[in-house]
Order: structure tokens, then C-alpha cells, then sequence
């Protein structure tokens, strides 16, 4: 009886079995019948209540069923497997058919890199703010030790705005450089100070390839007891290197600025003929980057910081410049001409 | 400022190498922009004597002339017209580098046979040794050149190109530079003292200056030069004048000009006859006074300028140009010298007010030393004596009434560590101010230093001064490099940058490129935003002294900036084009800066993808301008709404407002057809502005979580049938006002001849969720039968089946 069961059983597997056709159906076949809770370990589970003749007889039996139905899946599960493979290779896609892009845009290379300077300088510790770009010539000018008929005004062609005072002279201008913010930062605050000030800037200037009469400078101060050149020196040498790798030399020579002493300007060695001398660097070796100094005693006593106490560095650098000389391009006039051939080179 | 280094050598000894000094030059402040060889070619060739001319045998108009080279001599066939026995001229030998005559081109001697005769060697005209472009003759050398000698060492040098700061009047000078070079190498300065032979009579019975204007100049010095004959300067002098980029006049002008150029002071030399009452007044202009200057303008004056005067009228404008009335002429026999010092101001206001600059007036306007007229006079009085065969008269005329007490800075040692970071001690200190001129006297105590600052040197007038005279001749090699080590400052957020860093990104993201333009703009452009041609918003502000008419005022909208770019680039075949630009605008305000707007503007024109294969090309509509907007405020966080709006660039009827509460933020919509004409756009553009500073004052500073939900939700979707003039808001908001509705998503809307006339069909997709339990079908139907009826009874709207 039990026999009968048996081989109906394995006969009903087998012909399951035959019908099979995708390996999600072959594994719940497994389960049914060969799983743990299958129904022919369930049948050699139940062989335990016959008698021991009738056990021996059917257990063999069913043992030989269970071999063969094992042998039928392994066999099948290797059939079904090649099987599948050969219909995704048939499914097989031209992949060099173009992709569907996202469109992305891009920042302006000016945006690039003043978000690439601001980043190093601020974890140095600077904080970034911002000043106006229509500015008194106090600002502009006066505080920062150019009083009215100061020769170095001549270093800055200025626009004036036409907005007259009762007096007839002309004190709102578009800012020459981004050192006002310098004195708009020190009359708010008090030192510590460690600021960088990205912005537009303008002069007065005929444009040609080097000449742009609007402009982005990145202003830095810090101001505080015992700020000294060396100080200078270590965070201008630190900004070249990440800014413009680790190889760079650098190099500091005097200048003049009304607003800083010891004034200097800060050059590195030219990236195309590492200091040989080139076209690039006019034959000198070096590539002028930025100008700073420390900020001259008369400037912090107009804004209430004692000079005897506190002592500080200023630097200020024209920011496209720097794309200029990274991807050699000739005519800054490109930055703001928006022509999209070239924006989306960078 | 160009110099010659043939002429520094006499000042200073110099024996650093060329390249070496020009770079220590450089370092310490006196950048050494160019230079330039004279006679680095002048190989083979060498001073000579003409001892005989000849007959050429077989030409009449050459000749064959003899050349007395010292070791021997050399007979050459000569065209020049001016060959004569005795003078010394320029003798190339064959091998020597020329510049051919008539083809400008660099050739190299050869020997040649010229009618017969053969010519090993050249006499040379100034064109072909490079001097300059005479070649009507040969070049005649001065009769102290001695034979034989090299030309190059006779005549040759090297002009350095120098850009000397406006801190360093000083500097514009030979003997200035001297010093500097002095102090760099540790040679040694020669600066002799001046010395000429006067007459007996005094100046002061023949002329006397009376300054009116002490303020205005602080000093006038005189002398006076009779007899004197005005001629050619001589050669020398020419050349030195020329090689610093001066036009030779005559001996006295050239003279004054020589010695401007050697100490720095600008002189001017009026002819004495020509100064009536022989009196020299220094006073301001009067209102409209005219005086005639030497290039031969007649300029119109104020009395904000200084003028050099006799009894009767203006003879000079102070410190800018001399007057025609007393120019040197070919008979003037006397002549007055002028070397003063004026204030900076008046001389740099005058300059710009009859806008002309001279080679005096750029030395004024910078401040010079107070101690230099005498020093310079004597030495112009000395050299004029000497060139122009004139007497000096007793003395000198020095009005001085500004003089002042000479600077001392009291130096602390560890001031200089303070500022410069590096350990000095007070001799290196002293010995290093010493070499530029500065006399230090040590004080009580180690710790401090006296300096008495050189009279040339108005630009030192602090420690910090002397800091950077002690750290740029030391070298800023010496100063060690350090990290800043002090106390970080508190931060303070600035909300403003964080947000336009935001919309940069998410702008970048939806595929706008970003571009920047300019902050000056015109009338005309702005004007174009709207379609009558008339200027929208506030009149922008001026720039008083434009440089072109397109660039002549502060732009009151980034639109036209950003259309224009649209327009160029259309030009170059670019068809699918997102651009933004975030900036300011410049409002202005009564008596006060102008307020500066951080604005946002956005267009799109072109089509809703690139190009593909996977897609059919759909051109960009006012959903995706509107879309943008709604990105940006769902990423910032921000719920606004957008409502019908008004704008004279846009199209009526497809403008939205985004709102926020009352205000105002910003605008969407599609340009106007008749400004995108103007602005010669082809393609249909929207345009979004959002006023960032509205937009920051309601963003989000604190935000809170919320927990996620428990239970599963369930969707339901209808399609409604409503009158055309029903807005989709309408039906939104009654759907979304009833419990357990989650979301609601239009996933279609139709009009057309599926549904009757004056309707259209929407299909809604609703999302039911609840946070207490699971929502059973029953549930959910129930609000949705609800949502129906309300819909029937508010919008008469009816389901689409």
C-alpha cells in the first residue's frame, strides 16, 4: 500500500518535473518534493510507523526515487541554465548607442575659482564675506592711506559715479580693488580677524587680450597680536601650493602699496618653463600672482586698532588670472563675452 | 624710468654681474622691467683718424680714404659727402656686423672690390652701427676719442627700463638708483661736491623771487648764468639724453633736462632778459589768466594752479611747463636757473586740470625732497658754466620758508620682530639702514635704535618704513616662513553667500550654464525690456567719466544681459540654450550708495532635451520655465505660490508671480515676442528673475523631521470632466482639504473632441494614507465618494467614465 504511494509519488515528481521550465519553477519544484518539508521526506519520514519488513522494502525504494529524482534536478537545473544564458545573449543590446544624459550645466570658470580660493583660505580659518562694489572714495581711496592727490591713486584709473555733492567732487566710485571691504570689516569688528572677500572690481581701461576693464579680485586680512611677514610668507606659500601644486616655488620681492608696509608681491615660477625663462613669463622666471603686505600702521589707526598691539596681513590677487595661466588662455576678454563655446570648456 | 648704466658707474662702482644686479634690483623694490644693449654687436669695429682722402681713380663721387687705426692703417673706398682729414671717425673692420643702409637688414662685412679698387673695411654712418636713423654721412666722433679704441668701449651701454613705485621720487634719478645699488652690493657711492667759479657781482642786485604762496612752494632756488652762448649740446650729452628717451634742444635746456635726470629735480632755465623787473613772483593763477607754454598752446588757468610770474604776467606754469615769453632763443646771452620744490597737490591738480603731464610734473606729484633745488641748481649752474661758456653771478637766491626739521624714528628692535617675524640684532639692524643712508644712533638701552632718516628719502616716515628698508636689503629669503597661530575669530554666518552657493548648484543641476556680465550697461539695451522701447524700474545711476556709450550705466535689471548673451550665442548656431546669472543690480537712493540687489535671472529657449534618439524633440514651454522654479523652492524647502502676474517684458497671460505671504519674489514667464525681437532672439524664451534678498528672508533656519509613515497608503485615481476655466488649483485644493489625502498628482489633462465643447478632463491620482492605522477599502472609498460630491458641487465638475 505504502509502495503504491510511493511510486505514485515519484512518478507524479517526475512528471512535474518535465514541464519545468524556468529556474524560478525548478526551485519551487526542489522545495515541494526534495525540500525538508517536501513531500517524499515527509513519506520517508512517515516509513518510521510500519512494521520493519515493510520498512526495509519501501525505504529502500523510496531512497533509490529519491536518488533518481536529485539526479533529474542537478541534470535540469544545468539544462535550464544554459538555456537561459543563450536567450540573454540572444537579447544582447548595441551598448554603444548613446546613453540618455542628464543635462547638466556648469559654473562660470570665474565661479570656479573663486569658490577654489575661498575653500583654501577658509580652512585656513579665513571667513568669506562680501563688500559693494559702488563705493566712497573713502573707502576706496582715503582710508586705506591714499588721501586725496596721493600719487598711487594714479596706480588705480577710477569710474566715478555721477552723483555730485553739495562739495562738486566726486566721492562714489566704482570700487577699484576689493580692499575697501578691508575697512568696512575692521570699523564692524574687532581682532581676531581673518577675513577673504571675493567681488567685481573696475577701472577705467582700454580692453585688449590683458586688459579688462571689469574684474574679480580676492581680497584676505587677518589682524590680530603678533601677526608678523613670516606669517604672510607661510599662508601665501601654503595657498600657491595648493593652489597651484606641490612643485611650485614661490617667491616675495618688494613692492609698493599706500595701504600696506612692508608691501610686497608674491611670484611663482613659471609652470611652462619652470623658471628658464619664457613667453609666458615675459622671460623672467616668475608669474606675479597677488600683491599683500602688512597693513601700514595709519590704516588700522583710522579704523580704532591700536598699531603698537595688533598687527596684520593684507593680500589681494585678480582671480582670472589664475584660469589664464592654468589653460593658457590668451585674451581675457572671453570671461565676459559668455560665448558658450567657450564657458563649456571648463 | 630708463637709465644708463655707463652713467651709474660713474656714480657707483659696479661689480656684480648685470643679471645678478638687475634681479637684487628687482627684489628690493626697483623692478628692472627691460633692457636694452647699445653696441652689443660692435664686433671689429674701432675708432680711427682720417689722415688722407683721395681721388678714386674710377668714380667721381667716391673717394679713397685713409684711416689711421693706431697699429696701422687702412684705405677703404668712401661715398659719404662728409669725409675730411682729421676727424675721428668709425672704422669697421671686415667681419663686423652692420645694418645695410638701405635695407635695414643686419650684414656682415665682406671685403669688396668698388670700381676697381679694393676696400677691406667701412666708415659708418650712426644707421648702420644702430645708433639712430642719420645715414646722410659718416658718423664724426668727438676729438678726445682716442684711436683705436673699441666702440664699444667708447660708445656702448646698457639702458635699463626701471619702474620705480610712486613711493620713490627719489628714485627717478641716476644717483638715486646709485645709492640703491650702493646699499645692495656694499660698493661704494662716488658723489662729489660741486664747485665753479663765480663773479664778483651778486645775484641778489640783479634778480629776486618773492613766494606768495609759502604752502605751495617751499622752496625756490636761483642762479643766474651771464655771457652765455645758446648752442648744440655736445655729443655726449645727446646721446645720454636720447638713450633715456629726451630730445636734445639746446645746451641749456639740455643741461636742465641732464641734470633732472641725474639728481631727480626738474629745473627751468627762463631767459633773464625776457623777466621784467627781474623780479620772480610765485602765486596762484588768476581766474582766466592765459599763458602761452612752450609747445606752443595757450592754456586757460584757476587759481587752484601755481604759477611763476615777473612784475607783469605769468612766465611759467609752476612745476609743469615754461612759458613762451621767456624761452631760450639762439640770442639769449643770460639766463635765470629755477630749481624749486612745490607742493604735491597743486601740481598733480594742475596737471590734470590743462591735462598735460611732463616729465617735471610726474617728478612733483609724487614729493620730492626739500634739500634737492640747491643741491641739483649747483650742479645745473656748474655744467651750463661749463657747456655754454657763460659767468656765474655771486650766490644764490634761496627762499626757503618751508623748511623743515629732519625726520627721526625711534626704532624698537623688537618692533621689527613684531613685524617681520625674524630675529635681528640692533647692529645688523643699524649696519643694514647705514648702507641705504640712514644715520643710527644706538640708544640707552639695546632695545632701541634713532633713526635719522637721509633728506632724500620723504617716503620714510615710520617704524614700519624701516622695517621694509631692513627686510628688502636683507632679502626676504631671510624671513622664515610660519603658519598663522593665533585664536580663530568667532564665526559669523553670512546667510546670502550660503544661499546664492545653493542656487548656483541646483541651477547647474536643472542644466543652466552659468555666465557673467557686465555691471555697466546702456540706456538703449536696458530699454529694451519692453516692447515700447521706454525704460522699466528706476533710472539707473551714471558713470561720470564712461569709457564707451554701451558701458555708461549701473544695470537696474540682469535681463538684458543675460537676452544678449541668448543672442550672441544664437549667433553661433547654438539652439538649446539654459542660462542663468546671479548678481547685482544696482537701485539707486537718495543721497546715499546705491542699493545693490542680489538678483537671479534665468532663461530657456530651444527645446525640452538634447537631442536623442530615446526621445522626440519638444520645445522648452512655460511648465518647464515654471518647473525650474518650482525645483528651486522645493529644494530650498519653500512652499510659494505662483499667481497671475504682471511684467512689460513678458507676455500677457503667461506670466506667474511667485509669491510667498504678501511679497512678491520673483516672476516666470514667456519674453514678449516684441522684445525678443528687439533683443533679435528666434525661438520662443522664458525667462525667470527671483529677487534673492526677498527670497532669504524666507528661507527655512530651522527644519524638523518628520517620522516616517507606518502604515502602507493606498492610491485611487479619477479623471473629471470641468469647465476649461476651471484651474487645476481649484480642484487641487478641494481635494487636498479632505482626511487621510496624502498627495495629489494630475497625471493628464485633455481638451479636445473626446470631451464636449468648453470642458477639458483631468485624471487625478490620489494618495490615501493614515498615520494611526492601515486605511481598509472601505475607508478610502468613502472619501473619495466625499472628494466627488464636492467636487459636483462646488466646480460642477462630473466624472469622466
Amino acid at each position: 500500500m505504502m509502495l503504491n504511494q510511493v511510486e505514485e509519488l515519484a512518478s507524479k515528481a517526475s512528471d512535474e518535473l518535465g514541464k519545468v521550465t524556468d529556474v524560478n519553477d525548478l526551485e519551487a519544484w526542489r522545495i515541494r518534493y526534495l525540500g525538508r518539508k517536501g513531500s517524499l521526506i515527509q513519506v520517508l519520514r512517515s516509513l518510521a510507523t510500519l512494521p520493519l519488513e515493510e520498512r526495509r522494502a519501501v525505504g529502500a525504494r523510496a531512497n533509490e526515487f529519491k536518488k533518481s529524482l536529485e539526479a533529474a534536478y542537478t541534470e535540469k537545473k544545468s539544462n535550464l541554465e544554459r538555456s537561459s544564458a543563450l536567450s540573454l545573449q540572444r537579447e544582447s543590446l548595441d551598448i554603444t548607442l548613446p546613453g540618455r544624459q542628464v543635462s547638466l550645466g556648469r559654473l562660470h570658470p570665474t565661479t570656479q575659482i573663486v569658490e577654489e580660493i575661498c575653500a583654501i583660505f577658509s580652512s585656513m580659518g579665513f571667513q568669506v564675506v562680501e563688500g559693494p562694489e559702488v563705493e566712497r572714495d573713502y573707502y576706496n581711496f582715503e582710508a586705506l592711506n591714499m588721501p586725496v592727490d596721493h600719487p598711487a591713486r594714479d596706480m588705480f584709473a577710477t569710474l566715478w559715479v555721477d552723483l555730485e555733492t553739495e562739495a562738486g567732487d566726486k566721492p562714489v566710485l566704482l570700487r577699484t580693488h576689493t580692499s575697501p571691504v578691508q575697512i568696512r570689516v575692521m570699523e564692524k569688528s574687532r581682532p581676531p580677524i581673518r577675513i577673504i572677500a571675493p567681488g567685481r572690481v573696475y577701472r577705467y581701461e582700454a580692453t585688449d587680450a590683458t586688459h579688462e576693464w571689469m574684474f574679480y579680485q580676492v581680497e584676505g586680512l587677518a589682524v590680530d597680536k603678533n601677526i608678523t611677514l613670516a606669517d604672510l610668507k607661510g599662508t601665501l606659500f601654503e595657498f600657491a601650493r595648493r593652489l597651484f601644486g606641490e612643485e611650485r616655488k614661490c617667491r616675495f620681492r618688494c613692492d609698493y602699496f599706500p595701504f600696506v608696509e612692508p608691501g610686497v608681491e608674491v611670484a611663482i615660477d613659471c609652470m611652462v618653463c619652470r623658471g628658464a625663462g619664457c613667453r609666458l613669463c615675459g622671460n623672467s622666471g616668475w608669474i606675479e600672482i597677488l600683491g599683500a603686505g602688512m597693513v601700514h600702521p595709519e590704516v588700522l589707526r583710522r579704523v580704532d586698532i591700536d598699531p603698537e598691539v595688533y598687527s596684520g596681513f593684507a593680500f589681494g590677487m585678480g582671480v582670472e588670472r589664475i584660469p589664464i595661466l592654468r589653460y593658457g588662455i590668451e585674451d581675457i576678454r572671453l570671461f565676459y563675452s559668455n560665448d558658450l563655446r567657450f564657458l563649456r570648456q571648463f | 624710468m630708463k637709465v644708463s648704466l655707463r652713467w651709474l658707474k660713474e656714480y657707483v662702482d659696479i661689480s656684480t654681474p648685470l643679471e645678478e644686479l638687475c634681479e637684487r634690483l628687482t627684489m628690493a623694490g626697483l623692478e628692472v622691467g627691460g633692457m636694452e644693449v647699445i653696441g652689443g654687436s660692435w664686433n671689429y669695429i674701432v675708432i680711427g683718424k682720417i689722415v688722407d682722402v683721395s681721388a678714386h681713380p674710377n668714380a667721381d663721387r667716391l673717394r679713397l680714404v685713409t684711416v689711421d687705426l693706431g697699429k696701422q692703417r687702412s684705405t677703404v673706398v668712401c661715398g659719404a659727402p662728409n669725409v675730411a682729414v682729421g676727424d675721428k671717425v668709425v672704422f669697421a673692420h671686415v667681419g663686423a656686423q652692420l645694418i645695410d643702409g638701405h635695407s635695414g637688414e643686419t650684414v656682415q662685412l665682406e671685403p669688396a672690390k668698388i670700381r676697381g679698387v679694393l676696400s677691406e673695411g667701412m666708415i659708418c654712418s650712426e644707421k648702420e652701427l644702430g645708433i639712430s636713423d642719420s645715414h646722410e654721412g659718416i658718423m664724426i666722433l668727438s676729438s678726445e676719442a682716442t684711436i683705436g679704441t673699441p666702440l664699444t668701449e667708447y660708445l656702448g651701454d646698457t639702458i635699463l627700463d626701471m619702474d620705480i613705485t610712486p613711493n620713490r621720487p627719489d628714485c627717478l634719478s641716476v644717483i638715486g638708483i646709485a645709492r640703491e645699488i650702493a646699499a645692495l652690493t656694499g660698493s661704494k657711492l662716488n658723489i662729489t661736491e660741486v664747485h665753479y667759479p663765480e663773479l664778483e657781482r651778486a645775484i641778489d642786485s640783479s634778480a629776486s623771487v618773492e613766494i606768495v604762496e609759502p604752502d605751495l612752494c617751499p622752496r625756490y632756488c636761483a642762479s643766474l648764468l651771464t655771457g652765455i652762448k645758446v648752442s648744440e649740446s655736445p655729443q655726449w650729452l645727446q646721446r645720454r639724453l636720447l638713450a633715456c628717451g629726451m630730445r636734445p634742444i639746446n645746451n641749456i635746456v639740455d643741461v636742465t633736462n641732464y641734470v633732472m635726470l641725474e639728481y631727480g629735480q626738474p629745473l627751468h632755465a627762463f631767459d633773464y632778459n625776457e623777466i621784467r623787473g627781474k623780479q620772480i613772483i610765485v602765486r596762484r593763477a588768476q581766474s582766466g589768466e592765459i599763458i602761452a607754454t612752450l609747445d606752443g598752446v595757450g592754456r586757460t588757468l584757476n587759481p587752484n594752479m601755481l604759477m611763476i610770474a615777473d612784475k607783469e604776467r605769468a612766465i611759467a606754469i609752476a612745476g609743469i611747463m615754461g612759458g613762451a615769453d621767456t624761452e631760450l632763443t639762439e640770442n639769449t646771452t643770460s639766463v635765470l636757473i629755477e630749481s624749486a620744490n612745490f607742493n604735491q597737490a597743486v601740481i598733480h591738480r594742475g596737471s590734470i586740470a590743462i591735462r598735460l603731464s611732463s616729465e617735471a610734473s610726474l617728478r612733483f606729484e609724487k614729493g620730492l625732497s626739500r634739500d634737492l633745488p640747491l643741491i641739483a641748481l649747483k650742479r645745473a649752474t656748474q655744467l651750463m658754466a661749463e657747456l655754454a661758456g657763460g659767468k656765474v653771478a655771486k650766490g644764490i637766491i634761496d627762499v626757503y620758508p618751508g623748511k623743515q626739521r629732519r625726520e627721526s624714528i625711534s626704532l624698537p628692535v623688537a618692533g621689527i620682530k613684531r613685524l617681520l617675524g625674524v630675529e635681528l640684532d640692533v647692529s645688523e639692524i643699524a649696519k643694514t639702514l647705514e648702507l641705504l643712508g640712514f644715520s643710527c644712533r644706538q640708544a640707552e638701552s639695546n632695545s632701541k635704535v634713532h633713526v635719522e632718516v637721509p633728506w632724500w628719502r620723504t617716503d620714510v616716515t615710520c617704524a614700519a618704513d624701516l622695517a621694509e628698508e631692513v627686510a628688502r636689503i636683507i632679502g626676504y629669503d631671510r624671513i622664515p616662513t610660519t603658519m598663522l597661530s593665533s585664536q580663530l575669530p568667532r564665526h559669523e554666518p553670512v546667510p546670502m553667500l550660503s544661499l546664492k552657493r545653493q542656487l548656483r548648484n541646483i541651477l547647474v543641476s536643472c542644466g543652466f550654464q552659468e555666465v557673467l556680465t557686465y555691471s555697466l550697461t546702456s540706456l538703449e539695451i536696458l530699454s529694451r525690456l519692453s516692447p515700447e522701447l521706454r525704460l522699466i524700474g528706476p533710472t539707473p545711476m551714471k558713470v561720470a567719466n564712461p569709457m564707451s556709450r554701451e558701458q555708461e550705466y549701473l544695470r537696474t535689471s540682469l535681463r538684458a544681459g543675460l537676452l544678449s548673451v541668448l543672442a550672441r550665442n544664437e549667433r553661433y548656431q547654438e539652439d538649446d540654450m539654459r542660462l542663468f546669472e546671479i548678481g547685482k543690480v544696482f537701485l539707486p537712493r537718495e543721497r546715499d550708495l546705491p542699493q545693490e540687489r542680489e538678483m537671479l535671472c534665468a532663461v530657456l529657449s530651444g527645446s525640452q532635451h538634447r537631442l536623442s534618439w530615446r526621445s522626440k524633440e519638444e520645445p522648452i514651454d512655460f511648465f518647464v520655465a515654471k518647473g525650474v522654479v518650482e525645483s528651486i523652492l522645493s529644494q530650498l524647502e519653500m512652499g510659494a505660490s505662483f499667481e497671475k502676474g504682471e511684467d512689460e517684458s513678458l507676455c500677457p497671460g503667461r506670466i506667474a508671480s511667485v509669491v510667498i505671504g504678501d511679497e512678491n519674489l520673483g516672476v516666470v514667464g514667456e519674453l514678449h515676442p516684441k522684445v525678443s525681437e528687439v533683443f533679435e532672439l528666434s525661438d520662443a524664451v522664458y525667462l525667470i528673475e527671483i529677487d534673492l534678498d526677498k527670497l532669504l528672508s524666507f528661507m527655512v533656519t530651522l527644519k524638523k523631521y518628520q517620522p516616517l509613515p507606518r502604515y502602507p497608503s493606498t492610491s485611487r485615481d479619477i479623471a473629471l470632466l470641468v469647465d476649461e476655466q476651471i484651474t487645476y488649483q481649484q480642484i487641487c485644493e478641494i481635494i487636498q482639504n479632505f482626511p487621510f489625502v496624502n498627495s495629489v498628482a494630475l497625471f493628464d489633462l485633455y481638451v479636445g473632441e473626446q470631451v464636449p465643447g468648453g470642458k477639458k478632463s483631468l485624471a487625478f491620482r490620489i494618495i490615501y494614507q493614515s498615520p494611526t492605522h492601515t486605511l481598509t477599502d472601505n475607508e478610502v472609498d468613502k472619501v473619495q465618494q466625499q472628494i466627488i460630491d464636492k467636487l459636483q458641487r462646488d466646480l460642477r465638475a462630473s466624472l469622466r467614465s
